[in-house]
């Protein structure tokens, strides 16, 4: 397993590189003024140029959120946040065309150096050519510039809030995919916008997904037509990068009767002091014999070792298998952020559709992580199957809060569940609240979960072949979460195994 | 945070005014009132409290009857003998109707030399020392507790000697005689001495179509090495409301077994919280459960290691039928340092109706790296194909279903591994499959 080497040989350079992440660009922003009120509703609409439907659903979100309370359930304690001294709206300025990668900021340029894309994409990214446009950079020009290893990623980098470039555009108007920032969608295809927005995740959700639908700033929209796989996996890059400002990224993706697409979402934040705040929602809905894969990998800033700083992910992620024979697959890695909040969940409403939940959720030091899924079987013979594994180590506590229902009709509901934990020194807590309610004798569930550490004799099996215990700690921890491994997609399947090496980093010994 | 001011419901009230309507000149009167306080503040329990998410007491009770009265104990024994869940057993008796203790009914020879009983009612008038010892549960978070010391009238107080072994098994029968509603509520104090053994029996029975309420409080403690068994029966009548709380706290190497039967009432909720309070000790905590009609039937259960070295496992199965409702709850925590424990905890339910319900939460809560533990959790129907074996073997539809059914509750009804607690259970259970409709 070169894979394997790979978290090793990180786990070596954890001494210098602690949050390999942990950069700060600085760059010009546009922002609007501190505090949240109706007129920051309305200044975020108006630098959209949303239309007037628009500007009255996220009011009447705002309305909705001031007289709900913050949810106090999940087991996450975390200092009171005051909604008033946020910034809600940030855009990166250096936006104007330039000619070449020289003239282009070099603070983004190094952001996307960090990030890891590719020379040819950061030009699209940073506006010096359109995708279609012939690179300057090399001689065969005329075909679309490729992803990492040789397979095709198109790539919305949302950097803080505003999408910065749309990649492959052109290669995927051709089969029809419409891949763009949700602003935009929002004034070219309103209608499809407006049928589907907030359909999956109602504005009266939660009080999280509530003051998202108000504030949003921008995300990814994707409408797969019927009948077409989407001829590459899509992928966006979110980052917080401005102080202070909370990132409300709004997704919604959209695979009409028949259609296929894969989504990655790839999430890092530079490193800094204060707690920052991220409420993002995503929206998915899968239309008859549909199919949707969406992989998270999540490494923002967990804060320092004293538990100082770090992101407060508030997640509302609902995918809604809405026709007959769909189906939605949530993938996460989850390594960062100090406080993460987040259930992907499965509405099962079409007969015979199904949802799949695979989840790594690794917490350290003081991170505090509740997460989890809820599949929810509606239609008849309905299948889900949920495999979750939590790492807890330090001195962190780490959650997994799950709900498997089958409503009256649900005949032939089919679950299965298992979630593992694995306890990595004395002081961290592994906890496991599943609900599971049937109201159909037909349905049937099984749940298995089991709690651990990893066992002495592993351990010393490593060792005698002469592993230091860190290595032989990544070696384990790897294969314990390799049934989700193996699920993500192959972009993320290399940067999960480095990232497992960084996250348990200075957790034994 | 200050709540909105709330108005009470009307079994809220009827509480209220039953609790008003007390005699003042009882010598608890400060006690009782601090615990009705602390009830009545948040008043009863609803889907909104996490612990009592599916069993909403706010909406299934729908009113409180007035403390019940004590019977003349000739006209209770033909109901005690009429309703006797373990029958065919010998052993010794302690009686209680309506919540009171009956002298007459009672029977202790044979048991006499190892232990010492007295009923509560006699403490309690002489103050109420005894009832503040269970440090488990805070009465704010505990409605049935808090309830319970608010109205509790009698009990048993037993304490079994040092090393005694009972030679038979001891039960404590509740019987509710009224014809017309009532509540009675019972708090039961057990001492079982370092390296004793026993059986202890609990059961409940009732009679049908009375809107009677019973509130009983275990409290338990299971001395050094110790080894018991409890079994808990309840067959309350098919009006009855079932409050119970179950609170063993378990010393070093003792070994301590309860077992949970639920087949009565209209609404039941059977709690256990255990603290394991020594290192190496072991329980076996299981149940069967089975219900039909309109039943509501909840088991929550609690597991406290706070200790290193003990285990634990949990072990519940449930037949639910027509548009009965099942719950199980169960939580294991291991608390920071309670290294090298064991959880193990396995959750079965099969809905024999299409509008059969069944809601599971077992959850592990853990805070010590070096333990082992797990759940599982199932549901569904019959397995078709067991049915289908069976018949082409020539065995009707029904009784196919009833064996299925009587097997898979067995497996946990046996685990008790005592022979004729496990035959009165067993047969009680067939007794259930017989009175069951049509096949579907």
């Amino acid at each position: 397993m070169p894979a394997v080497q790979e978290t090793i040989e990180q786990v070596k350079q954890i001494d210098v590189d602690k949050y390999k992440y942990g950069f700060e660009t600085l760059i010009e922003s546009d922002r609007a003024p501190k505090g949240l009120d109706e007129s920051t509703v309305r200044f975020i609409s108006a630098k959209k140029g949303e239309p007037e439907w628009m500007t009255e659903w996220r009011l009447e979100a705002y309305r909705r959120w001031l007289t709900m309370k913050e949810p106090s359930w999940a087991r996450v304690k975390y200092p009171k946040i005051d909604y008033q001294d946020l910034y809600y709206y940030s855009a990166p300025k250096s936006m104007s065309g330039p000619n070449s990668l020289d003239e282009v900021d070099p603070e983004i340029l190094a952001t996307y150096e960090k990030l890891g894309i590719p020379l040819k994409e950061q030009e699209i990214l940073a506006g010096v050519r359109k995708a279609d446009e012939p690179s300057s950079l090399d001689e065969d020009s005329g075909t679309p510039p490729s992803g990492s290893g040789g397979r095709q990623v198109a790539v919305d980098a949302v950097f803080d809030s505003v999408s910065v470039a749309t990649t492959f555009k052109k290669e995927l108007a051709k089969a029809g995919v419409i891949f763009m920032p949700i602003s935009e969608a929002i004034r070219e295809y309103p209608d499809l916008v407006r049928k589907y927005l907030g359909s999956v995740v109602p504005v009266t959700d939660n009080f999280f997904a509530t003051l998202n639908s108000a504030v949003f700033s921008d995300g990814s929209f994707v409408y797969v037509p019927k009948g077409v796989r989407c001829p590459m996996e899509l992928s966006t890059y979110f980052r917080i990068n401005e102080r202070n400002t909370g990132q409300f990224e709004r997704t919604l993706i959209i695979a009409d009767e028949g259609a296929y697409v894969s989504y990655l979402e790839g999430c890092t934040a530079p490193m800094r002091d204060e707690n920052q705040l991220h409420a993002a929602v995503v929206e998915l809905v899968a239309l008859d014999d549909a199919e949707i894969k969406y992989s998270t990998v999540q490494n923002w800033y967990p804060g320092d070792k004293d538990g100082k700083g770090g992101v407060y992910n508030f997640v509302t992620k609902r995918g809604d298998c809405r026709g007959k024979n769909s189906k939605i697959s949530w993938t996460q890695v989850e390594t960062g952020s100090a406080i993460t909040w987040k259930y992907p969940s499965c509405i099962l409403r079409g007969d015979n559709s199904e949802g799949e939940f695979y989840s790594i959720a690794i917490s350290n030091g003081h991170q505090q992580i509740d997460s989890g899924t809820k599949m929810i079987h509606l239609g008849k013979n309905t299948k889900s199957r949920i495999i979750s594994k939590g790492i807890s180590a330090g001195n962190s506590n780490n959650t997994y809060r799950g709900l498997v229902s089958a409503h009256r009709k649900a005949s032939g509901a089919r679950n299965f569940t298992q979630c593992d934990s694995l306890l990595i020194g004395e002081n961290c807590g592994a906890h496991t609240v599943p609900y599971i309610e049937s109201k159909n004798a037909g349905a049937i569930f099984e749940h298995e979960a089991t709690t651990s550490k990893i066992s002495d004799d592993q351990m010393f099996y490593c060792q005698q072949r002469g592993m230091s215990e860190e290595e032989a700690v990544a070696l384990i921890v790897n294969g314990f979460a390799r049934e989700v491994i193996q699920k993500l997609p192959m972009e993320f399947m290399a940067e999960t195994q480095r990232l497992i090496g960084i996250s348990l980093e200075g957790s034994v010994g | 945070m200050a709540e909105p001011e709330r108005t009470r419901t009307k079994a809220e009230e009827a509480l209220a005014q039953h609790f008003a309507e007390l005699s003042g000149d009882d010598p608890i009167r400060d006690m009782r009132t601090t615990a009705f306080d602390a009830f009545i503040e948040k008043g009863l329990p609803n889907r909104r409290v996490e612990d009592w998410k599916y069993t909403d007491l706010r909406r299934l009770m729908t009113d409180a009857p007035a403390p019940a009265e004590p019977v003349n104990p000739e006209r209770a024994r033909d109901l005690v003998d009429q309703a006797d869940i373990f029958a065919d057993i010998d052993r010794a008796r302690i009686v209680f109707v309506n919540g009171y203790f009956v002298p007459p009914l009672s029977d202790l020879s044979g048991v006499e030399d190892a232990l010492d009983f007295a009923s509560l009612g006699r403490f309690l008038n002489g103050g109420g020392a005894l009832l503040e010892r269970s440090e488990q549960v805070d009465p704010g978070e505990a409605p049935v507790y808090a309830l319970n010391s608010a109205f509790v009238r009698d009990g048993a107080v037993i304490r079994i000697r040092e090393g005694a072994k009972l030679t038979k098994p001891l039960e404590i029968c509740t019987v509710f005689a009224g014809n017309g509603p009532g509540l009675q509520t019972l708090r039961h104090q057990v001492t079982v001495g370092d390296g004793a053994e026993a059986v202890i029996l609990q059961s409940y029975v009732g009679p049908d179509g009375v809107g009677y309420h019973t509130n009983v409080v275990s409290d338990i403690r299971i001395g050094k090495g110790a080894k018991v068994k409890w079994v808990k029966a309840q067959e309350e009548g098919d009006q009855a409301l079932h409050l119970g709380l179950l609170l063993p706290r378990v010393e070093a190497d003792a070994v301590f077994d309860p077992f949970f039967f639920a087949a009565g009432s209209a609404v039941a909720r059977s709690e256990i919280r255990m603290i394991f309070d020594g290192e190496g000790a072991t329980s076996g905590i299981r149940g069967a459960t089975i219900a039909r009609g309109r039943q509501h039937l909840d088991t929550t259960l609690i597991v406290d290691h706070a200790v290193p070295e003990c285990v634990s496992q949990e072990f519940f199965k449930a037949a639910i039928d027509d548009e009965a409702r099942g719950v199980f709850q169960g939580r294991i925590n291991v608390w920071p340092h309670a290294q090298k424990t064991e959880g193990k905890m396995m959750s079965q339910a099969l809905l024999l109706s299409e509008n059969a319900e069944f809601s599971n939460k077992p959850e592990l809560e853990i805070f010590a790296d070096d333990v082992v533990c797990g759940h599982g959790a199932t549901c569904g129907q019959i397995d078709e194909e067991m049915l289908f074996f069976m018949r082409s073997r020539g065995v009707p539809a029904d009784e196919a279903e009833r064996l299925l059914v009587h097997a898979f509750l067995a497996e946990a009804i046996e685990e008790i591994a005592h022979d004729d607690v496990v035959a009165a259970l067993e047969a009680r259970t067939r007794r259930w499959l017989s009175l069951g409709g049509e096949v579907r």
